[in-house]
């Protein structure tokens, strides 16, 4: 959070000496507040109020980078409490927990379903894209062992340890990956602390009290760890989410640097259900890791799509590809459904159609992501882009008869679009859930 | 002062409580009214103020047995979807609902179109079979719910129902009939802040009271839309705890109806072999959806899967804790 003008001026040799080319201290520090003049132009300034003052320039929250090369997890530097007052930046890694007391069989099993956690959903491709390992064994050899496979994945990795030396160990083959060192704790930090700085690896620490928490990174970043990520789980789901959520809102609101730094919680409970429950909360809530044991596709696409879901920007309407969407075993007799492309009402369209069980294809024409009403009040659903949809190669090639079905709200369309299309038009639905009985019913016997 | 305390975010407004379901003493028959609302802070942060009443969680069911719900789902509800008497009865009793969301499906003139007396007697035997709080949710077809809710809700007389939906358009027969019968009601605003003030301003004109007033915002499943109600109930809770009285009202979600029509609920293994097991992969779409809008700020989740309600009521205790 920016600093005002007046807190500035208080950092400021107050000598008025004009020799960065304004009248007064006091003019410099409101230019530098609108960010109209750099510090290096006061030749006076201390060292300490220098450093002060360029920190508050930091955003408030923490950039940190987990692993190193294409797949790198970049999180923190998040603007707002809510999606809905900007946007959500930085996507949370989502990620197995990966035991090493596994014999080689069922880690390669393990190894090979994480492996297998990948998705294309809406066109993109979502991905569990970390992977942690816990020392389970309390060994330094199974430990560095396990580390070693999971290399296979080339997902950022975390590594969990209570004994800092077997991470050290471990660390021998991660080479240049800068993993996540999981993690110092209030009796245990200064040999992390000393691990991460030689290895220039993040550093999470783990502390469910906010108030040890801070005192505790203080400590750490004085011993020269900037890279810092926050555990906050606890046995308590309830407990949890409050500390993510007061840290977002302490970083944010109260510019509080010892709390700015990405966060992690991780997914505990008996079943998956449980777990997936967990998850979910914390994907919701500000975590920028979240770690569980699930491994199962079923088990974690939701947990993908929920984050692909929130961090979607909602300044901009989410759209399909305007083209000829096929839905069931169509055929070149299917009806013709015309619908807009913006994504929410495509699948609307798309889920009903389904649910109709009449094969049939969707043409999406392109109105910049707007429903069929927006569309249609801004001239972005027009007779004269619906015509040239209709003579596309893809509907001559796919269609064979020349039936089209418009949405409702734009009936009154019809006269015009049947004149300039030579198609014969049909109104369908207002909304779509009037599609399944229209199909089954309208369309059966037109 | 502690880092949680310096975090409390000042407030000046609440969510309205609305009970649920009337006693004996108070004019029903229900073991006891269930009540909603009141929270003064974001979604289950203690910190910021202490949190009177939990969320809670409805069993969607029907008066006609669903035709095209998934294989996993109706293996998990059995027998019971052939009569709303027992499948009403077994989610207060087996699964564990807090109170049942009864859909009177078979009343639209597309699905069956049974008339007003066959619905008041499915509420009648309803009431009967569970002493639960009830929902009763019409077809959504405006002439024919104005047929059928007016004498559902006479049937149900002082049993403090929660009744919907009105819209915009069509409010002004069932707002009558519950401001007689003592019914609270259900508006729907299809994602639209605006839209849930007017219908909230138009029902109150006509002199019923906010704190019968439950907001139906629409929902969106996990991966169809989400997003765009998980921020129009943020922003809606984030304007009422500001003093937004027009939006103080709690909310209510369809999260079974919504996430058992995603593909990922309903498509058989053949055709999605990536996905993982059929049977987890739907539950799991409702209990995601669900905890999302708990997060959101949601008062009354109506589900359809009994392992969903178990998931969901945990999820909440452990939230209350």
């Amino acid at each position: 959070m920016a600093l005002k003008a007046l807190d500035i001026f208080k950092l400021l040799p107050k000598t008025n000496c004009k020799k960065c080319g304004c009248p007064t201290c006091l003019a410099f520090a409101m230019k530098l507040a609108q960010k109209q003049a750099s510090l290096d132009q006061c030749p006076d300034v201390t060292a300490e109020s220098k450093a002060q003052l360029e920190g508050s320039a930091a955003p408030p929250i923490r950039l940190v980078t987990i692993g190193e090369g294409a797949n790198k997890l970049e999180i923190g530097n998040e603007t707002v409490m809510f999606r809905h007052d900007e946007s959500f930046y930085h996507p949370p890694g989502i990620g197995v927990i990966i035991p090493d007391n596994l014999d080689e069989a069922a880690l390669a099993a393990k190894i090979q379903a994480a492996a297998k956690l990948q998705f294309v959903r809406v066109g993109t491709a979502i991905r569990s894209d970390i992977v942690a390992v816990i020392n389970a064994s309390r060994q330094a050899e199974p430990f560095a062992k396990t580390v070693a496979a999971v290399q296979k994945l080339e997902r950022p990795l975390v590594l969990m340890s209570t004994e800092p030396s077997h991470i050290a160990k471990a660390l021998a083959s991660c080479q240049g990956q800068k993993p996540l060192i999981h993690a110092a704790t209030a009796d245990t930090w200064e040999k992390y602390a000393a691990l991460a700085k030689e290895k220039q690896c993040p550093l999470a620490v783990t502390e469910p009290d906010l108030d040890k928490l801070a005192a505790l990174t203080e400590k750490i970043k004085s011993a020269g760890v900037a890279d810092l990520i926050l555990d906050v789980t606890s046995h308590s789901l309830s407990a949890t989410l409050q500390a993510l959520t007061a840290i977002r809102r302490l970083a944010l609101k109260k510019n509080l640097r010892s709390l700015g730094y990405p966060c992690m919680a991780i997914g505990l409970g008996q079943t998956p259900a449980e777990q997936l429950a967990q998850c979910c909360a914390y994907i919701a809530k500000y975590a920028g890791i979240v770690l569980s044991s699930m491994d199962q596709p079923e088990h974690i696409l939701p947990l993908l799509t929920l984050r692909q879901n929130l961090y979607t920007d909602p300044r901009k309407p989410i759209q399909v590809e305007p083209k000829l969407y096929p839905v069931g075993a169509v055929t070149n007799a299917s009806p013709l459904l015309i619908t807009t492309n913006f994504s929410l009402t495509y699948y609307t369209v798309e889920g009903e159609v389904e649910a109709s069980r009449v094969p049939a294809y969707i043409g999406v024409v392109d109105t910049e992501g707007t429903s069929v009403l927006t569309a249609f009040a801004a001239d972005k659903l027009t007779s004269e882009k619906v015509t040239a949809f209709l003579k596309s190669e893809a509907v001559k090639e796919k269609i064979a008869h020349h039936k089209v079905i418009i949405p409702g709200y734009v009936a009154v369309m019809s006269g015009a679009l049947e004149e300039e299309s030579g198609w014969e038009v049909m109104v369908g639905p207002r909304e779509a859930s009037g599609l399944p009985k229209y199909l089954k019913t309208v369309w059966k016997s037109g | 002062m502690t880092m949680l305390e310096e975090a409390k975010e000042k407030w000046t407004g609440a969510i309205n409580e609305v009970v649920i379901g009337a006693t004996k003493a108070e004019g029903g028959t229900r073991a006891a009214g269930v009540t909603i609302g009141g929270d003064k802070s974001l979604p289950f942060m203690h910190y910021e103020a202490p949190i009177k009443n939990r969320p809670i969680v409805a069993l969607e069911v029907w008066d006609r047995e669903p035709d095209d719900w998934p294989q996993p789902l109706m293996e998990a509800l059995g027998d019971a979807v052939k009569s709303p008497v027992a499948w009403a009865k077994k989610g207060i009793e087996e699964f564990g609902a807090d109170l049942i969301c009864l859909k009177l499906m078979s009343t639209h003139p597309d699905f069956g179109d049974a008339t007003a007396k066959d619905a008041v007697q499915t509420v009648k035997a309803v009431l009967a079979a569970t002493s639960a709080p009830l929902i009763i949710w019409g077809c959504e077809h405006d002439e024919k719910d104005n047929e059928v809710l007016p004498r559902c809700s006479e049937a149900a007389k002082g049993e403090k129902c929660l009744m919907g939906v009105v819209t915009e358009d069509n409010y002004k027969t069932l707002v009558a009939s519950c401001i007689a019968d003592g019914h609270s009601l259900i508006g729907l605003s299809p994602i639209d802040i605006n839209i849930a003030k007017q219908i909230n301003i138009l029902v109150m004109e006509m002199g019923f009271p906010a704190n019968r007033i439950v907001m139906y915002p629409t929902t969106g499943a996990l991966g169809y839309g989400l997003e765009y109600c998980y921020s129009i109930q943020e922003r809606g809770r984030v304007a009422a705890l500001s003093g937004d009285k027009m939006m103080a009202m709690p909310v209510i979600c369809m999260v079974g109806q919504e996430a058992w029509h995603a593909k990922e609920a309903r498509a058989p293994k053949e055709e999605a072999p990536d996905w993982g097991d059929e049977k987890t992969r739907g539950l799991f779409w409702e209990i995601a959806t669900a905890v999302a809008l708990l997060e959101a700020g949601s008062d009354i989740l109506v589900l359809r899967h009994p392992a969903a309600i178990k998931a969901t009521k945990d999820t909440i205790n452990k939230l209350m804790a």
